[in-house]
């Protein structure tokens, strides 16, 4: 029978806290190494925050059950951005689970094949356990929990980015309710709504209250720019609402403004914008008032161990391997990791806030512990025939590479024993290191959001970019590139 | 730790954005992300392309040519236009000297961005004129 509450309070190398996908991923890759961890979850099951939102119940990312490739091979992971990441059974769960309604995985479905993944990766968690404080204590931390206290030499936060927040410019915020309180669509028949922000969970609310409410306005600072679509966070299937209001519908208003004030006015609540992309203010009487302003991560006493924090203070500042870059020995993984911003070239952030880019944030994350654990990693010997083609496989299809893209990488490195394959590695910790001579291969994506590889290559302590060109259907395995690398690789592999 | 200021209220006590309303400030504020450096951290590479402008929130920055120190930026000062502007590869590597934070505008973003609000473009011309002074003064 499993056991319902494992790992008890005590002495582990690794304390893994949550149970969504997040550290659901991280304790399967500790697994893999060997690493000794507890995982513990506030929750009763796994799912995280799966287990609630997205409100509307779709994702946005998508999964393609019928690939050209085969389901649970490493090449598969590229058409499916919603499964973890597993051995055999545990592997490609997603797709198992959806009924094809939609092109992408509803909440439900996705919570089932996370429930899925943690029986069949034999991914066990003490639950109802909550983490309560933090402590140092001599190199490592001691975790305090409702069942007590657990002693680490590595924390590793998989807490979700989850807790509301909204910006303190907001005067009157107390009279709106946040996203996370949003009722069903039907509670909204007839009303006047005003949703404040335009990023994904605002327009998510407005697409759903499209069938039912009588006028709908949406309204941040922010003006939604598409015009670079990929490099947008904003994803087009919830769009519809904007769509509606650039064609001149009516009853349905993007705006474009600074929240001056939220106040009560004649028995509704009226919300006040100065224009940020035109002159003037506007005022906006509504029944309900929506903040979808985000969420923060629920830190709790992280700063006060000196944990640094990003992004308007909503994530903890992390580095290439995840870990805080003010407090060594505390990690973070799931949605968080977005706090390693990686080099953001032409300022492409990674995909760390989902799960298709976080999965693999957990892996580097526990390989990284691993070494810091005393762990060696396998690094085979390669032939130097097999240097390019291996390249130009993982420039064509190589998950890690085209989903984090300039954020992971393939190195190869090359020491007087010859060629080894150094696996995926994150790109900035390649380029600031040092070390010896080696390549990356990595994707990335211009200021025009064309998408081309791109080879790293550092010799005698320097780096050298090399830029490949695109192609129409990125097939970057091709007869042309393979002469490009043969010229580009020339250098590094004679001296 | 104590709670730190909302960071459109630290973007309006900076210089550049002086003249600025704050419903401005806060489309800037929402419009480019925040990043965050650790000491020693590497903010622009020799030689690497894809570079942004970064305007300094809080910390120093330190600029080093063939491993040597060269100059030094604080909070509120910017980098990186250079290479934005005259479409070059960065010459040196600017690294964090304390934690650094700083508000980082896209290589491609700069040009719209500094159209767009002409009074910026004004104090950063106003920044230049001082630096170049300081270059002149120190040849003569």
């Amino acid at each position: 029978m499993e056991d319902l509450s494992p790992f008890p309070p005590g002495d582990y190398d690794v304390v893994v806290v949550g149970s969504g996908p997040g550290g659901l991923q991280t304790s399967q890759a500790l697994a893999r190494w060997g690493i000794r961890h507890a995982v513990i979850s506030k929750d009763d099951a796994p799912g995280g925050m799966f287990r609630r939102f997205p409100i509307y119940e779709r994702l946005i990312s998508w999964t393609k059950p019928d690939a050209p490739v085969e389901r649970g091979t490493r090449e598969y992971e590229w058409y499916d951005h919603n499964s973890l990441l597993g051995d055999g059974e545990a592997a490609a769960l997603v797709p198992e689970f959806m009924d094809r309604s939609y092109d992408v995985p509803s909440r439900p479905e996705m919570e089932a094949a996370l429930v899925a993944f943690a029986e069949r990766a034999g991914v066990r968690v003490r639950y109802r356990c909550e983490w309560t404080g933090t402590r140092r204590a001599g190199d490592g931390f001691v975790l305090e929990t409702s069942d007590g206290e657990f002693r680490c030499r590595f924390a590793v936060f998989a807490i979700g980015v989850t807790e509301r927040w909204v910006p303190p410019t907001i005067p009157g915020a107390e009279l709106a309710k946040h996203y996370v309180d949003t009722r069903p669509a039907g509670a909204y028949q007839g009303k006047r709504v005003v949703i404040i922000g335009k990023r994904n969970s605002g327009f998510e609310i407005a697409n759903a209250l499209l069938p039912w409410a009588q006028e709908l306005v949406i309204v941040s600072p922010r003006p939604v720019k598409i015009d670079v679509l990929p490099q947008s966070p904003l994803r087009l299937r919830y769009l519809q609402p904007y769509e509606e209001y650039v064609r001149g519908g009516a009853g349905n208003y993007v705006v474009d403004g600074a929240i001056a004030a939220i106040e009560r006015s004649n028995g509704a609540v009226r919300v006040v914008a100065d224009g940020t992309t035109w002159p003037g203010r506007l005022e906006f009487d509504a029944d309900d008032v929506i903040l979808a302003t985000g969420f923060t991560a629920p830190l709790q006493d992280l700063r006060d161990v000196g944990v640094a924090t990003t992004l308007n203070d909503r994530v903890p500042a992390l580095s290439p391997h995840f870990e805080s870059l003010s407090t060594p020995g505390i990690f973070f993984a799931g949605n968080i990791s977005m706090g390693s911003k990686g080099p953001r070239k032409h300022g492409v952030a990674p995909n760390s806030t989902s799960v298709n880019g976080f999965r693999y944030n957990a892996q580097v994350l526990a390989g990284h512990i691993a070494e810091r654990l005393g762990l060696e990693r396998e690094r085979p010997r390669l032939e130097r025939d097999q240097l390019v083609p291996l390249l130009l496989h993982e420039l064509s299809c190589a998950p890690e590479i085209w989903i984090q893209k300039n954020f992971l990488a393939r190195v190869v490195t090359r020491s007087d024993d010859g060629l080894r394959d150094g696996g995926i590695v994150p790109l900035e910790h390649f380029l600031d290191a040092g070390g010896e001579d080696a390549v990356a291969a990595t994707i990335e994506m211009d200021p025009h959001a064309v998408i081309y590889p791109a080879v790293y290559v550092r010799r005698g302590g320097r780096i050298e970019e090399h830029e490949l060109p695109p192609h129409p259907v990125h097939a970057f395995g091709g007869a042309g590139y393979q002469r490009e690398l043969d010229l580009r690789l020339k250098a590094f592999l004679r001296s | 730790m104590p709670e730190r200021p909302d960071i459109v209220e630290s973007l309006s006590r900076l210089a550049l954005f002086a003249d600025l309303s704050h419903a401005q400030i806060e489309s800037i504020a929402h419009r480019f992300d925040e990043a965050v450096f650790a000491e020693g951290e590497r903010v622009l590479r020799t030689g690497l392309s894809g570079g942004a402008m970064y305007v300094i929130i809080e910390g120093e920055a330190v600029v080093r040519i063939e491993g040597t120190e060269r100059a030094w930026f604080g909070a509120g000062e910017f980098f990186g236009e250079i290479g934005v502007l005259l479409d070059e590869l960065p010459n040196a590597d600017v690294e964090a000297k304390t934690l650094l934070r700083c508000l980082e505008i896209p290589g491609a973003q700069v040009e719209p961005f500094l159209v767009e609000f002409p009074r910026i473009m004004f104090r950063m011309l106003q920044a230049e004129a001082r630096r170049l002074r300081i270059t002149t003064e120190w040849k003569t």
